[in-house]
C-alpha cells in the first residue's frame, strides 16, 4: 500500500532544496558554535570524546613507563595515584559512554530516516555539558588536584579529606554533570527511536542499531541514577560531614560500593553493546547478505540488557558477603555469557553464510571480537567466588577488563571510524595505513595486556606505583611497557589519518562500501540528513528497494520541502511506524549553551564552595531553561494540519502520550524515580545492618509525615483537576493550579517540619542524616511541581496553553503522577517504618 | 466460562515480560537472603524454610515465565512461519515480536533456574 509518489519539475525541486538548504543552514562563524544540528553535535561530541581517550591513553603510557622497572622513580607515588584514577575515570566517563551518545546522535537519524532527533537542543545540552564537565574533571590534574582513590572513589579513602583532597569533590561533581548529559542522550535515543523512524519501518525492519541503542539507553535510565545517589550522598558527607560512609557513626562504606556498581557493571554492557551494534551494521556490510539470526539479535540485546543488572556483587565477591548472595550474583555472571556468545555467534554465521570482504573496518571489527572473547572467557573464570578471591585486585583483573573494554569498544569503534568516515567526509581513510595501524595495535595490545594475566597470577596487586626487582614481575612489566607503545604507536597512525589534509573527492559515491541500511543516502554536503523522507519495506532498504537514492533525491517521498520555514521532521507509530504526527523541532540557540554554561558554574563552584557563585548560576540557569520551555517548547501552530506531501496531512501539535515531550518526560521521571529507589535501597540497606538502626535517636514522628503526605496528595489531586478542568477552560484550571501551588508549598514545609522538630541532627548519625535526605529529595521535587503549576498558570494567562493545546499540563501532571508516588513513598517510610518494626 | 488466558494484545512491552519476571525473581531471592543473614533471623526461622519459600517462588516465577512463552509462541502463530520475519507487513512484524519474546523467554527460564541453583547447594548464610 505505497502511496504514489510525488513528482516535481527541475525547477520546483531547485525552489525545494533552497528552502530546505535555509531552513537547515549550519550558521556561519562564531555562531557555528550555536548549531544545534545533530551532524554537528554529532561531530563535536565524538571528536571530544576521542580527544579524552588520546588524553586518557598518554596517562596510561606514563604508568606503564614508570612501572617498566622495578624501583622507578619517573614519577611519584601521589601522581601516580592520579593518573590511574583519572584514566580509568576518563576513559569510562569521557570516552566510552559519550562516544557512543556521539555516535548515535549523528546517525540514528539518518538510519531511521528521520531529518533530525526530536530534542536536538537537549542534545546540544547534553554535548557542552559533557565539555565543560571533562574538561574540568581532565584539567584538574594539571593543578595536582585530580582525584586519587581509583576509578571507583571507594571511602573511607575517597571521604578522607586529608588525602583526597579537592580530587574526590572534582570527580563528584564533574562526573553528577556528566551523568546529566548521559541522561539527557538516553531520552534523546529513546524517543527518536521509538517515535521517528521512517514510514514503514515496522520494529521488525529496524537496523540492528537502533536496536541496541533502545535498549543501551533503556539501561542508561536504570544504571547511572543509583550513581547519581550515590554521589549525592557522597557529597553530602564530604561537604557537611553527614556520615553516610563512616562506620563510627552507623554509616557503611559498602552502600557506596553497592550504588557504584549498580552503576558499574551495567557500565560495562552500555559500553559494550552499541559497540557490538557497529558491529551489527559493519558484519552484513562486508559479508554483503542480511545478518543471520535478527531475532536472536534481539533476545541477545535485551536479554544481556537485563541480565547485566544481576551482576553487579561480583565486583565485592571479597568484601564479606554472606555466600549464598555472592552465589546469585555468580550465577547470573554466568548466565550473561549465553546472550553474549549468542551475538558472536550470530556474527560467525552471517560471515560464513556471505562472502567476507576483509577490509580495514572488517579487520578491527574480527580482531576486536577475537580480544573480546579472550576477556570474556578470564570474565567467566572471575565470576566464580573462589576464583575471584585469588585474582581480585591484581593485575589478573586489568587484563580482564582491558580484553573486555578494547576488544569490545575501542577496536569496534575503531572499525566503525574507518567504516563511516566516508559517511561524514565522502572519502575513506587509507585502506593501507589502517591495515598497518590495525596489526600494531592488535598485536601491540596483546603483547601489553597478556602478560598481566601472568603477573596478576604471580600477586602483583593493581595500582602500585611501583615494585621491588626479583618477585618474578620485571620482565612482564618490561614486556607490557613495550607493548603499550606498540598499541599507542597504532592508534597515532589512526589519528594521523583522520587529521592529514585530504583532498576533495573528484567523484560523488555516497555509498563506497555498497551497504544496504539508510543512512547511506546521506549526503554529506547538505545538512537537512534526508532529502525526503522514503517510505520503508526492507530491513536493508538500499539492497531491496530499488531506486531508492534516486526517488529521495528527487524529493519523491514526505516532507520534500519546507515551505513553513521550520524544521520539521516525521513522527511515526511505534511497533508499525505510520506517520502521525509533523514535528516541529528547535533551530539554531544560544540558550542551551548558557543554560549548560551556567549548570556547570554551578558544580564548579559548589567544589570550592563558593557559595555565592553557586547560586548566582543557579539562578541563570533556572532563567535559561525557563526561557528555553517557553520560547522553544509547545508552541501553538499556525494551522492544525499540515501537508507532508504523498497526499498526506498530519497534525502539527498533538498533546499526551501521542507527544514526544510526553515521554520524555516520562523517560526522565523514570530515571529520576530510580534515583530515588536507591536513596530507598539506603534507608533499608541501613536497618539491615544495624540492630537498632534508629541508634536510638529520635525520628521524624508520625504526625508531620503524614500531613506531608496528605497534602502532597491532595496536590496531586488538584493537578489532575486542573488539567480536566482546562478541556473546558482556563478559568478553573486556573484556580486548581493556585490551589495546587498553594498545598504543593504547605506540603513541602510540613514535610521538613518532621526532621526538623524533632531536632534530628544529620551529623550526629546515620539515621537522620538518611531521613533527612529522603525529605529534602522529597521536597526539592516538590518545589519544581510547585514552579510547574506557576508555568502552566502563566502558559494559560500568555494564551500558550488552552483547552485544545494543552501538552504544558499534560506533561506537568505526568510528572505529578511521579511526584505522588514519591512523597507517599518517602513520608510513609521515614514516618512509619520505625513505628511497624517496633 | 472466561480463559484465564489473556488475550492478545500488541504493544512492545510485551517483549520484556520474562526478563522483567527475571528480574523481580532475583531482586527477591537476594533481598530475602539478605535480610534474613543481616538480621540474624535464624532463630525464628530456619534457613530451611527460607529455602522452601524461595523454591515455591522459583516454581512460581517459572510459570509466569512459561506463560509469557505461551502467549509468545501464539503470538508467533504457534511457528506456522519461519524467520528471518523481514518482510513489510503487519503480520511479519507480529511473528517477529512473537519469536523474539519466546526466545527471550527461554533465556529468562535458564537465567532464574541459574538463580536457584544456590538455593540448592549453599544451605546457610556463610559468612
Amino acid at each position: 500500500m505505497t502511496p504514489e509518489l510525488g513528482n516535481f519539475s527541475a525547477e520546483e525541486r531547485a525552489a525545494q532544496e533552497e528552502r530546505l538548504r535555509k531552513v537547515w543552514e549550519t550558521p556561519k562563524g562564531l555562531r557555528y558554535w550555536t548549531s544545534v544540528n545533530n551532524s554537528e553535535i554529532g561531530l563535536w561530541y565524538g571528536v571530544t570524546a576521542f580527544a579524552f581517550m588520546l588524553f586518557a591513553g598518554l596517562l596510561g603510557l606514563l604508568m606503564r613507563l614508570q612501572l617498566a622497572v622495578p624501583n622507578n622513580d619517573l614519577i611519584s607515588a601521589d601522581l601516580f595515584n592520579q593518573a590511574f584514577t583519572l584514566h580509568g575515570t576518563v576513559m569510562m566517563f569521557l570516552f566510552a559512554v559519550p562516544i557512543f551518545e556521539a555516535i548515535a546522535i549523528f546517525l540514528l537519524p539518518s538510519m531511521l530516516g528521520a531529518r533530525e532527533l526530536p530534542f536536538p537542543r537537549l542534545s546540544a545540552f547534553g554535548f557542552w555539558s559533557f565539555l565543560i564537565g571533562g574538561i574540568f574533571v581532565c584539567g584538574s590534574i594539571f593543578f595536582n588536584a585530580a582525584p586519587n582513590a581509583g576509578w571507583f572513589m571507594y571511602p573511607p579513602l575517597a571521604t578522607d579529606k586529608e588525602y583526597s583532597g579537592i580530587g574526590a569533590d572534582i570527580w563528584l561533581l564533574g562526573l553528577s554533570f556528566i551523568e546529566v548529559a548521559s541522561i539527557a542522550a538516553a531520552v534523546e535515543i529513546i524517543v527518536g527511536i521509538m517515535k521517528c523512524r521512517a514510514p514503514g519501518m515496522r520494529i521488525n525492519l529496524m537496523p540492528m542499531f537502533a536496536w541496541y541503542l533502545l535498549i543501551v539507553a533503556g539501561m542508561i535510565l536504570f544504571a547511572f541514577p543509583p550513581l547519581i545517589a550515590g554521589d549525592i550522598l557522597f557529597e553530602m558527607e564530604r561537604m557537611f560531614d553527614w556520615p553516610f560512609f563512616d562506620a563510627k557513626r552507623g554509616g557503611d562504606p559498602l552502600l557506596w560500593q553497592h550504588l557504584f556498581w549498580i552503576f558499574g557493571h551495567p557500565e560495562v554492557y552500555i559500553i559494550f553493546l552499541p559497540a557490538i551494534a557497529l558491529m551489527a551494521m559493519i558484519v552484513p556490510t562486508f559479508s554483503q547478505r542480511p545478518i543471520v539470526g535478527y531475532s536472536w539479535i534481539v533476545l541477545a540485546a535485551v536479554g544481556t540488557g537485563f541480565l547485566s543488572f544481576g551482576l553487579w556483587v561480583h565486583h565485592m565477591f571479597a568484601t564479606g558477603l554472606p555466600q549464598i548472595s555472592l552465589a546469585f550474583f555468580s550465577a547470573a555472571s554466568e548466565a550473561v555469557a549465553i546472550p553474549t556468545g549468542v551475538q558472536i555467534f550470530v556474527f560467525i554465521a552471517t560471515m560464513l553464510a556471505g562472502r567476507v570482504i576483509f577490509s580495514v573496518p572488517m579487520l578491527f571489527g574480527a580482531g576486536g571480537v577475537i580480544i573480546f572473547v579472550v576477556g570474556g572467557l578470564t570474565g567467566v573464570m572471575v565470576a566464580l567466588v573462589p576464583f575471584d578471591w585469588q585474582a581480585h585486585d591484581t593485575y589478573f583483573v586489568v587484563a580482564h577488563l582491558h580484553y573486555v573494554l578494547i576488544g569490545g569498544m575501542l577496536f569496534p569503534v575503531v572499525a566503525g571510524i574507518y567504516y563511516y568516515f566516508p559517511f561524514v567526509r565522502g572519502k575513506k581513510l587509507s585502506d593501507a595505513w589502517g591495515k598497518v595501524a590495525f596489526w600494531l595495535m592488535f598485536s601491540g595490545f596483546n603483547i601489553a595486556f597478556f602478560p598481566m594475566h601472568f603477573s596478576g597470577l604471580r600477586g602483583m596487586p593493581r595500582r602500585v606505583f611501583t615494585y621491588p626487582e626479583g618477585i618474578g614481575w620485571d620482565w612482564f612489566n618490561l614486556v607490557s611497557t613495550i607493548g603499550a607503545f606498540i598499541f599507542a604507536s597504532g592508534v597515532a597512525i589512526v589519528v594521523t589519518d583522520i587529521l592529514r589534509p585530504k583532498p576533495k573527492p573528484t567523484a560523488r559515491n555516497l555509498n563506497p562500501w555498497n551497504s544496504g541500511t539508510l543512512e547511506w543516502t546521506n549526503d554529506p554536503d547538505e545538512s537537512w540528513g534526508m532529502r525526503s523522507v522514503p517510505v520503508i519495506t526492507s530491513r536493508y532498504p538500499l539492497w531491496d528497494q530499488p531506486n531508492l537514492q534516486r526517488d529521495i533525491e528527487a524529493g519523491r517521498f514526505y516532507l520534500p520541502d519546507a515551505k513553513s520555514g521550520k524544521r520539521e521532521t516525521l513522527v511515526t507509530s511505534v511497533l508499525d511506524a505510520d506517520p502521525i504526527q509533523c514535528l516541529r523541532v528547535g533551530g539554531v540557540s544560544y540558550v542551551t549553551i548558557i543554560a549548560a554554561l551556567a549548570l556547570g558554574g554551578v558544580f564548579i563552584a559548589l567544589t570550592f564552595h563558593w557559595w555565592i557563585t553557586t547560586i548566582v548560576c543557579a539562578i541563570i540557569t533556572f532563567v535559561a531553561i525557563v526561557v528555553w520551555l517557553w520560547t522553544g517548547t509547545a508552541p501553538i501552530p499556525e494551522e492544525p494540519e499540515i501537508d507532508v506531501g504523498l497526499g498526506l496531512k498530519l497534525p502539527i501539535y498533538v498533546s499526551g502520550p501521542a507527544s514526544v515531550g510526553w515521554w520524555a518526560m516520562f523517560i526522565t521521571m523514570v530515571g529520576d524515580g530510580t534515583a530515588f529507589a536507591s536513596l530507598i535501597f539506603g534507608y533499608f540497606f541501613y536497618w539491615t545492618i544495624h540492630a537498632d538502626f534508629t541508634a536510638a535517636a529520635q525520628g521524624p514522628g508520625i504526625l508531620w509525615p503524614m500531613i506531608a503526605l496528605a497534602l502532597f496528595v491532595v496536590a496531586w489531586a488538584l493537578t489532575v483537576l486542573a488539567r480536566e478542568l482546562n478541556e473546558k477552560g482556563p478559568v478553573g484550571a486556573r484556580l486548581a493550579l493556585v490551589a495546587g501551588f498553594v498545598v504543593t508549598v504547605a506540603a513541602s514545609l510540613a514535610g521538613l517540619a518532621g526532621p526538623y522538630f524533632h531536632a534530628m541532627d544529620p551529623t550526629a548519625n546515620v539515621y537522620p542524616a538518611t531521613v533527612w535526605i529522603l525529605a529534602i529529595w522529597t521536597v526539592t521535587h516538590g518545589a519544581v511541581g510547585a514552579i510547574m503549576h506557576l508555568y502552566c498558570l502563566a502558559r494559560s494567562f500568555a494564551g500558550r496553553m488552552t483547552a485544545e493545546y494543552d501538552q504544558d499540563i499534560r506533561n506537568v501532571t505526568l510528572y505529578w503522577h511521579f511526584m505522588a508516588v514519591t512523597a507517599v513513598t518517602t513520608f510513609g517510610v521515614i514516618g512509619l517504618f520505625p513505628m511497624v518494626i517496633e | 466460562m472466561k480463559s484465564f488466558i489473556p488475550r492478545e494484545v500488541e504493544t512492545l512491552w510485551t517483549l520484556f515480560t520474562a526478563p522483567t519476571v527475571w528480574a523481580l525473581h532475583f531482586v527477591v531471592c537476594y533481598a530475602a537472603v539478605a535480610i534474613f543473614c543481616a538480621k540474624g533471623l535464624a532463630e525464628e526461622i530456619t534457613f530451611g524454610t527460607l529455602r522452601f519459600a524461595l523454591g515455591v517462588f522459583t516454581l512460581l516465577a517459572l510459570a509466569m515465565i512459561v506463560l509469557s512463552a505461551y502467549l509468545a509462541w501464539r503470538q508467533w502463530g504457534f511457528g506456522s512461519g519461519d524467520p528471518p520475519h523481514d518482510a513489510a507487513t503487519r503480520e511479519d512484524r507480529k511473528y517477529f515480536q512473537g519469536f523474539a519474546t519466546l526466545l527471550l523467554s527461554g533465556l529468562s527460564f535458564v537465567a532464574v533456574v541459574y538463580a536457584a541453583i544456590p538455593l540448592i547447594f549453599i544451605a546457610e548464610c556463610q559468612r
